[in-house]
């Protein structure tokens, strides 16, 4: 369904992405996961053709969607994709809708443009996505404004824009980073379940190691624009080869009343603009050596996953 | 109070929850806004409120003082001083109205497209502007005299162009940053063109400091009407004008003093009811910061 292979993307002479690659069949899910700043968003927006935007562009690699190659698409055409066939979930509910406009027309404008409905047709639609994402009185909801609602039914209704024009494909940027964890919780199974009916593709960008065990079928991880680990969720819970999915995963709490130390990662991520030579990861890597500081290691492929690491393996 | 039908009393309500109802919530905002109602009222009647005819002469009687029956006295031609203040009101406010409606719409126009285009477009169109704005107003309104000669039109496409420069730019100012918001972007990924962005979302958002500044430009406008008017740029005799009059009045300022203050009076307390009524608008919708980054 997607597929995007050594996706480079530079703005300027910098260049926050190299060499993401991965995956995604219909009805699955992917997670991105990785540090801020690792270039998870930008990703999502170089699948969605916004780079252009924020004055950067793809120097490399290719998104290919449904046979159909991304980086070389003209605008009109991937306006039509846009909403149409590949719906964005944004990090951000609260300025994600017009403040002046009712939430009922902000939706409707979605099916009208994309799948051709008159205003009617287009607002009965409208109340039926409200209502199969759990909002109560769709119909009033219309009516409302944006001040007037929480967040977390503000991400629904952002959720139900992107469904409007029942797309294939569903990226889900942080989609509860702005939220309670409370909510947070229902929106990540109000997805999940829109996945399994609907037969979506979903690509979740998190942070939340655990919310990617859950839900996802397949995960990426990512540090400084690279993808240094891929594969099934299953293989890299199992047995994380790269040092940096490990320690993510080791910075997952097991449980409450254990007397247990969280981990984290020592150092930072780095900025874009001082990437480390080699392995970007070396200066903050258990097991670097010599050469992590010099050459850039590899994909090494093992089965449907794939490592960059000059070591790989368990953890010692 | 007491007989107020419930409904009425709800409409009360819900007028004052909107921002012109908020504006008109203190005493000031009641003063101005009040002032500036009973002035276009006064306009749009005038021809059955005004005692005499605006133009008739009665030389026999010029330069009569304030009294009965000339409440503000007559000029120089014996014409009623009070029916061509109310009818200067007429022109004044008409011409000020037309051309901050001319200046907004083309202002709004330039300002959205250079905003949100952005590029060497957008350079094009902002030097242009700016131009505009370094040119004197007098200036301006003497090109127009020499083109089409003095009178009201002239007065109204000069002072169009005086004020262009300012909403060009604060809508331009209002786009660009509304152009980053968050709303816009996911807009944009939900395939929505350009246009529909612009005129459903970014406009719409954008156009309250735009009403105000409006608001506030018609009190400068009235002021610069009276200006060309007072050079005999702008309302050619018989029609009345506040400037045209003062001007008139200056031959005879120790003998008939009355024929240049009236006016004058009108002219002051409208452009301060004006500001009044605007700083009014600008606390009610909360938008100081925003005209003030323009």
């Amino acid at each position: 369904m997607l597929e995007v292979s050594n996706l480079e993307v530079a703005f300027g002479p910098v260049a926050p992405l190299s060499g993401v690659s991965f995956a995604l069949d219909k009805g699955e899910t992917l997670g991105i996961v990785g540090e801020s700043g690792s270039g998870k968003s930008l990703t999502a927006m170089s699948v969605m053709g916004l780079l252009p935007l924020s004055g950067g562009r793809i120097t490399a690699g290719s998104i290919v969607f449904d046979g159909q190659e991304l980086t070389t698409l003209s605008e009109p055409a991937y306006r039509r994709l846009r909403g149409g066939r590949i719906g964005l979930i944004t990090q951000n509910p609260m300025t994600s809708l017009d403040p002046l406009q009712k939430i009922g027309p902000q939706v409707d404008k979605v099916a009208v443009l994309h799948l051709g409905m008159t205003a009617r047709e287009a607002r009965a639609r409208t109340v039926e996505i409200l209502g199969t994402l759990r909002i109560p009185e769709p119909a009033l909801i219309c009516e409302r404004y944006p001040h007037q609602m929480s967040g977390g039914m503000k991400q629904r209704i952002v959720i139900a824009m992107a469904l409007a024009a029942d797309p294939d494909v569903l990226v889900a940027d942080e989609p509860t980073t702005a939220l309670d964890v409370t909510v947070q919780a229902q929106i990540i199974r109000l997805l999940d379940d829109l996945v399994k009916e609907r037969d979506l593709s979903l690509v979740l960008i998190t942070h939340d190691m655990s919310v990617v065990a859950q839900t996802c079928d397949k995960v990426v991880v990512m540090y400084a624009g690279r993808a240094i680990e891929h594969g099934p969720v299953g293989a890299i819970f199992g047995a994380p080869q790269h040092p940096y999915t490990q320690a993510l995963i080791g910075c997952i709490p097991k449980g409450l009343g254990q007397d247990e130390q969280l981990t984290g990662i020592p150092g930072t991520v780095p900025t874009v603009l001082n990437y480390p030579k080699g392995c970007p990861f070396h200066p903050r890597c258990p097991r670097a050596q010599g050469i992590c500081a010099t050459d850039r290691p590899a994909h090494v492929t093992q089965g449907d996953s794939a490592v960059a690491c000059h070591f790989p393996g368990e953890r010692a | 109070m007491t007989s107020m039908t419930g409904t009425a009393a709800r409409a009360m309500a819900g007028f004052g929850n909107t921002s012109l109802g908020r504006a008109f919530g203190s005493w000031l905002g009641k003063i101005a806004g009040g002032f500036l109602i009973l002035l276009v009222l006064v306009a749009i009647f005038a021809p059955w409120i005004t005692p005499f005819d605006y133009a008739a002469q009665d030389l026999m009687n010029g330069n009569a003082p304030p009294g009965w029956p000339h409440l503000l006295g007559t000029d120089q031609f014996g014409r009623d001083v009070l029916s061509r203040v109310i009818y200067g009101a007429r022109t004044s406010l008409s011409v000020s109205a037309t051309a901050i409606a001319i200046s907004i719409a083309v202002g709004m126009t330039l300002g959205a497209a250079a905003g949100y285009f952005g590029g060497l477009f957008e350079r094009a169109v902002m030097t242009v502007v700016d131009l505009t704005w370094s040119f004197p107003d007098i200036l301006i309104a003497l090109i127009f005299v020499a083109i089409i000669g003095p009178g009201l039109t002239s007065t109204t496409f000069a002072i169009a162009i005086a004020y262009l420069a300012q909403f060009t730019r604060l809508t331009r100012a209002q786009i660009v940053r509304l152009k980053r918001e968050t709303f816009i972007e996911a807009t944009i990924n939900l395939g929505a063109k350009p246009r529909h962005i612009l005129q459903y979302h970014l406009l719409p958002n954008a156009i309250a400091p735009v009403i105000v500044v409006g608001m506030l430009a018609i009190g400068d406008g009235i002021v610069l009407e009276a200006t060309l008017g007072f050079f005999g740029l702008g309302a050619q005799p018989p029609t009345p004008s506040w400037g045209a009059m003062m001007s008139s009045g200056t031959a005879q300022l120790f003998l008939s003093p009355w024929v240049i203050i009236f006016p004058g009076v009108v002219v002051a307390v409208t452009v301060i009811a004006v500001n009044l009524f605007g700083d009014e608008l600008i606390r009610a919708l909360d938008i100081r910061d925003r005209i003030r980054g323009a």
